[in-house]
């Protein structure tokens, strides 16, 4: 096995600390790492959605000028799904995927850190064209001509262009992590039919990025060709095609909202049955329909394209395709509400999100088969109708869902509960709000108001709806504050979460001491059924039955190569630019440190019994 | 650790004997899954654009065959030596596996200086980069090929060095197997490229 | 308490619901819920199968999850463990059938207004075909067949079949006037073909429905029904050879300054939009109202004055990012100015 595994050093004090957080390949960590910077540029999209309602809060409105609003929804969008939605997810799937499956990491450590890192400098580039003055404003789905340079010559398009690619990098990078990891380390006796849900969802999501990513990537490379070497994709006078954009984006970006559903599927599945203190209901037909939907999430793209002119037959084939995929997700909903029938429902804050998320997707998912009628959706088509809905599943369902993990699992993460009462406000005041912002938009868009509009004439029947949902905007962002306060609030109380502090854990995370100690498992357990740790609990065990002796704990060694990688990448990203010099410099250093890292191979360190000891094993 | 013979303490398949060696080959399996995808999207947009060539050359006129194809058997027969250098491996015979690893990329650096000289050729010819959409197609998607190609002689190359110095080991075998379904995936694509762009071109 | 809990959010629902469906139906010029053409009614049909279908969704999961919610809370002191359930195969093939025949029902409408509103009538000798150009930030409207081109408001005939050819001179834009039918995108470099109707006269507010730009909010046109022979004086009237402005000075700034990029009657460029009869359109630069708030749509040759020396004094002001220089830019004195606009708002079309 390893042949030469030494002692990590540690640094003392503030730097000490800073370096560690830098150098961590722990998905514990990472997974703080990710909740941090999500919720970061989560506050960022969340100020400029706050932006974006002030100015449309009552027609003719000037609080920002009409270029200012292009480039603030541009961002909004970008930012919230790529810098703040996705990163989330990764956090909860770095803190929650290996406890679940009884496995002490990843299967690819340095390759976490990798994938947080170069999310993180490709969410930074994009965010300093705020700075710069250049910012993107041909909105997140960025189409041809209006994002080439003949229409967009400031370097706006291009941060968007290179901040997405190096961020993307990330994304795939953790969609393959994981799926090796959910696939080669699961714990002896944890059959896939045994996974939790949430495994299973971030599974079948991981999936799903590693399809969906590249075909993003080639849109940006190509995007960025046409910008900056003066290529011709979507330039019509030299035969390009605008639409092929349009193809590539959404053969990318229809997969991508699963990828963003479909953990929130699996938090529901495990929070709603944790606090009725039932076995999911339908545990097969659930993975099915997760797989489902997913296969079906890649033949539906051009239902964003019903407008563009495809004709009947593409219309009429993607129409059915697209109303095919909510059979299994209505199949998801009735399993959950059966879940939760004959059972006996706490209504923890965590429970609320999840139990408020099932109407509101539900919401969300019925105007989706409403756009998914092609002869309909010529009406709803780049109005507030499909503001609404995307805001429904996504904010409504996604968010909510998000919420409802974080609740549950934040005991986990930092031993400690958030605080009930404040939990319990930000779910009102959230989903009040929420409700009040995006119900009335179905409704702006029936009558007559298209979407991205900078603002809007007066005596059109939009006024009213539009200060409702404003005002609806400012609530939400109040439960968000909330929450916030909640965040510091806790994180002042002292460290007393119990390992399975909900009392009625069933997967196996809830087995360990809360927060994970460093190696997770001191022995790898021995996986009897689903629902591992209940069924241990149900036969009056204490512990999970161990799958081997107590022993050495080989770990990773944590490497500051991730952050350098990122960094010469975020160098690059500004040399594409400005100066091609720089760009060579930023990849040699990205590809020196790719160098460094084969060539000196890692062999870890381990953790010897007498210090797992002294990390505190303490029983149920 | 000599790079020579290191007989009796390897197992017989050396680059899935530990967890990682597994992990590594299972990992890039799945990048591969995704390159896959990268590559079918920018097949899609050269097949868009095949007939905008505006002023430019059109594919009938450009493309050459006869050196196309000695590319082409310059790549398969470096497929075919790089599939002899995991059968040593599993002979754990180092010299001659380093040997045919040192054979397969020599015949990746002939494909590659080809398509160097036929891009060369194509520029001179009025088929450039920036000429029209189909030239912009036909570079990114035979050009990111070649690229692939490239960073596999370097990274091949940085292993032959490796295990000179290190030697055959269960740690250094997964980085062996790893490239060599590289360096067979790329082929696959050229084999693609091959038929879509230049076979379909002449046609 | 717990009731309260799922009472709370199916009464809150249930008043957001209420609300806005009081205020549903909309402007009969604007809003899809209020459909004033065949195309446009069809389309209201098939939302409103979907809307039935999605209600009932709606209410049986809600209803089922409030029952559930209240049924089974946790009472204080129970602390038994529940009954532990896989599930149930028949239900999961209940849940499964009734929701694909659903989708059925749906479906078939679907299917067969696809078709319908891929009709092309381009080529039928009733149709009238009109090619809208979208431009960054106004909407050119050529009519083939009659060899006239207009700018901003869109004249037809009712009752005819009105053929679309659509595309875009510079970015994506999309051709949406709610209340008649849907959109479809004027691309650059491809043309989209559609039909639409409009059986009664009147005035529809037409919207650009794809981001295109600082000013798409402002990129709004009007699309005017008049009967058949109304419709023949317009295209008479716009046929008829250019009026130029009386005042020798002011013609010589208007020929000299606009008609470089403007058109009017047979002479001109048309590089920007048409003049021709701009003092009987409802707006000028598509969102400064040319009416009272006491008679909509009814033109006030005042007003329009007015509108023209707005645009003319700041063009960027009115329409951030539009291709027009402002009167500063064209060195157009007062003088010149106010007799231009005086000559363009009493440059009326006598049609209806």
């Amino acid at each position: 096995m390893a042949a030469h595994a030494h002692t990590v050093k540690r640094y003392p004090g503030f730097w000490g600390w800073l370096w560690d957080w830098l150098t961590t390949v722990d998905h514990k960590k990472i997974g703080i790492l990710y909740l941090v910077a999500g919720g970061f540029f989560f506050v960022i999209g969340g100020i400029e959605a706050l932006f974006i309602r002030l100015q449309l809060i009552r027609p003719l409105n000037d609080f920002v000028s009409e270029d200012t609003f292009n480039e603030i929804i541009t961002m909004h969008g970008t930012t919230m799904i790529f810098l703040a939605a996705m990163p989330i997810i990764f956090a909860l799937m770095n803190a929650v995927v290996p406890l679940q499956i009884g496995a002490r990491d990843v299967a690819f450590p340095f390759v976490n850190a990798l994938g947080f890192w170069t999310f993180f400098f490709g969410g930074l580039l994009l965010n300093i064209a705020w700075l710069t003055g250049e910012v993107p404003d041909a909105g997140w789905t960025a189409y041809p001509p209006l994002s080439t340079t003949a229409y967009s010559s400031h370097h706006g398009v291009d941060y968007f262009v290179l901040g997405l690619q190096i961020s993307g990098i990330g994304s795939l990078l953790g969609g393959i992590n994981f799926m090796a990891t959910i696939i080669n380390l699961r714990a002896p006796g944890m059959t896939f039919m045994r996974m939790p849900m949430f495994t299973w969802a971030s599974f079948i999501t991981s999936a799903l990025i590693v399809f969906a990513f590249p075909a993003l990537t080639v849109g940006l490379v190509a995007m960025m060709f046409d910008r900056i070497f003066a290529a011709n994709f979507f330039d019509v006078n030299a035969g390009g095609n605008i639409v092929l954009w349009e193809h590539i984006f959404w053969l990318f970006g229809h997969p991508e909202v699963y990828i963003l559903i479909l953990p929130a599927f699996g938090i529901i599945s495990e929070v709603i049955s944790t606090f009725s203190r039932k076995r999911l209901f339908g545990y097969s037909t659930m993975v099915f329909a997760t797989i489902l939907i997913a296969f079906l999430g890649f033949m539906v793209w051009a239902h964003h394209m019903f407008t563009t002119g495809l004709g009947p037959v593409a219309n009429a084939i993607f129409s059915i395709a697209t109303m095919a995929i909510a059979v299994p997700t209505g199949i998801k909903v009735f399993n959950w509400l059966l879940t939760m029938w004959g059972g006996s429902i706490r209504f923890t804050a965590a429970n609320l999100f999840a139990i408020g998320f099932i109407p509101t997707f539900v919401m969300g998912g019925v105007t989706g088969v409403m756009l998914a009628s092609a002869p309909a959706d010529f009406q709803y088509h780049d109005s507030y109708f499909v503001v609404a809905h995307f805001h429904y599943t996504i904010v409504g369902g996604l968010v909510t869902g998000l919420f409802a993990g974080i609740h549950y699992w934040w005991p986990k993460m930092f031993g400690r509960m958030l605080h009930e009462g404040l939990g319990k406000l930000t779910f009102w005041t959230y989903m009040i709000g929420f409700h009040l912002t995006f119900f009335v938009q179905h409704f702006l868009g029936l009558l007559g108001m298209p979407r991205r509009v900078a603002t809007y004439l007066p005596n059109q029947g939009f006024d009213t709806m539009n200060l409702v949902s404003t005002i609806g905007a400012i609530l939400m962002a109040f439960g968000i504050l909330v929450f916030i306060i909640n965040v510091v609030v806790t994180s002042l109380k002292p460290r007393h979460a119990t390992n399975d502090p909900w009392e009625d854990g069933r997967t196996l995370e809830w087995a360990i001491p809360s927060p994970a100690p460093e190696y997770n498992f001191k022995q790898i357990p021995l996986i009897r059924g689903l629902d591992a740790w209940w069924k241990e609990k149900m036969e009056g065990n204490k512990e999970m039955k161990p799958a081997e002796p107590v022993g050495p704990i080989h770990m990773p060694s944590p490497s500051i190569l991730p952050f350098i990688m990122s960094v010469g990448l975020f160098i690059s990203g500004f040399g594409f630019m400005y100066n091609l010099v720089v760009a060579g410099i930023g990849l040699a250093i990205t590809l020196m440190c790719m160098m460094l890292r084969s060539v000196f191979d890692d062999h870890g360190y381990h953790i010897e019994p007498e210090e797992q000891k002294k990390k505190g094993e303490v029983p149920a | 650790m000599s790079a020579h013979e290191h007989a009796g303490a390897l197992p017989p398949e050396p680059e899935k004997a530990t967890l990682e060696g597994r992990n590594k080959i299972l990992g890039f399996w799945l990048f591969l899954g995704a390159e896959t995808v990268l590559f079918g999207t920018l097949f899609s947009a050269y097949l868009a654009f095949r007939n905008s060539t505006l002023d430019g050359p059109k594919p009938e006129e450009l493309f050459q065959l006869p050196m196309t194809f000695i590319m082409t058997v310059a790549l398969l027969v470096s497929s075919l030596t790089s599939v002899f250098a995991v059968q040593a491996m599993h002979r754990h015979k180092t010299g001659p596996m380093l040997g045919w690893m040192a054979v397969t990329i020599a015949l990746g650096a002939v494909f590659l200086g080809l398509e160097i000289y036929e891009f060369n050729e194509y520029a001179h010819e009025g088929h450039r980069f920036t000429t029209s959409a189909f030239s912009s197609a036909f570079y990114s998607l035979v050009g990111f090929h070649g690229g692939h190609v490239a960073f596999g002689i370097l990274w091949i190359g940085l292993l032959i060095l490796q295990i000179l110095r290190k030697g055959l080991t269960v740690v250094t075998a997964p980085k062996v197997y790893v490239s060599a379904i590289y360096w067979h995936f790329i082929d696959v694509v050229w084999v693609f490229i091959f038929t879509v762009v230049y076979l379909m071109g002449k046609v | 308490m717990n009731r309260w809990h799922a009472g709370k959010k199916f009464a809150l629902a249930l008043l957001f619901g209420l609300i806005p469906l009081l205020a549903a139906c909309g402007r009969a010029d604007l809003s899809v819920l209020n459909p004033q053409g065949p195309v446009a009614a069809r389309q209201f049909d098939v939302l409103m199968v979907s809307v039935g279908i999605m209600t009932l969704v709606v209410v049986v999961v809600f209803v089922l999850m409030v029952y559930v919610l209240v049924r089974f809370r946790r009472r204080k002191g129970d602390n038994s463990i529940p009954k532990q359930v896989e599930g149930n195969h028949k239900l999961e093939i209940i849940w499964t059938v009734i929701p694909i025949i659903l989708l059925i029902i749906l479906a078939v409408p679907t299917v067969g207004a696809v078709s319908k509103f891929a009709e092309d009538y381009w080529e039928d000798p009733n149709a009238v075909q009109v090619r809208v150009t979208a431009y960054q930030y106004w909407w050119e409207f050529e009519y083939p067949q009659y060899g006239i081109t207009t700018a901003q408001e869109l004249v037809v005939p009712v009752g005819k079949k009105i053929a679309f050819e659509l595309v875009a001179g510079d970015v994506k834009h999309s051709f949406w006037i709610p209340a008649i039918g849907g959109k479809m995108d004027n691309n650059p470099g491809l043309t989209n073909r559609k039909y639409l109707e409009f059986p009664t006269p009147g005035v529809y507010r037409g919207k650009c429905a794809e981001l295109c730009g600082p000013s798409h909010a402002y990129m709004d046109f009007k699309a005017k029904a008049v009967d058949s022979a109304s419709f023949d004086r317009w295209v008479a009237a716009m046929q008829g050879p250019a009026v130029l402005p009386e005042d020798e000075n002011i013609r010589e700034a208007f020929v000299s300054k606009c008609l470089t990029c403007h058109a009017v009657g047979d002479q001109g460029s048309p590089i920007g939009p048409n003049l021709t009869g701009i003092g009987s359109r409802v707006t000028v630069a598509g969102i400064l109202f040319n009416d009272t708030p006491e008679q909509e749509y009814v033109v006030d040759p005042a007003k329009v004055e007015e509108n023209i020396k707005t645009w003319l004094a700041d063009t960027q002001d009115v329409k951030p990012g539009n291709m027009m220089p402002s009167a500063g830019d064209l060195q157009l004195t007062q003088e010149q100015i106010d007799g231009i606009a005086k000559y363009l708002a009493n440059y009326r079309l006598d049609y209806e």
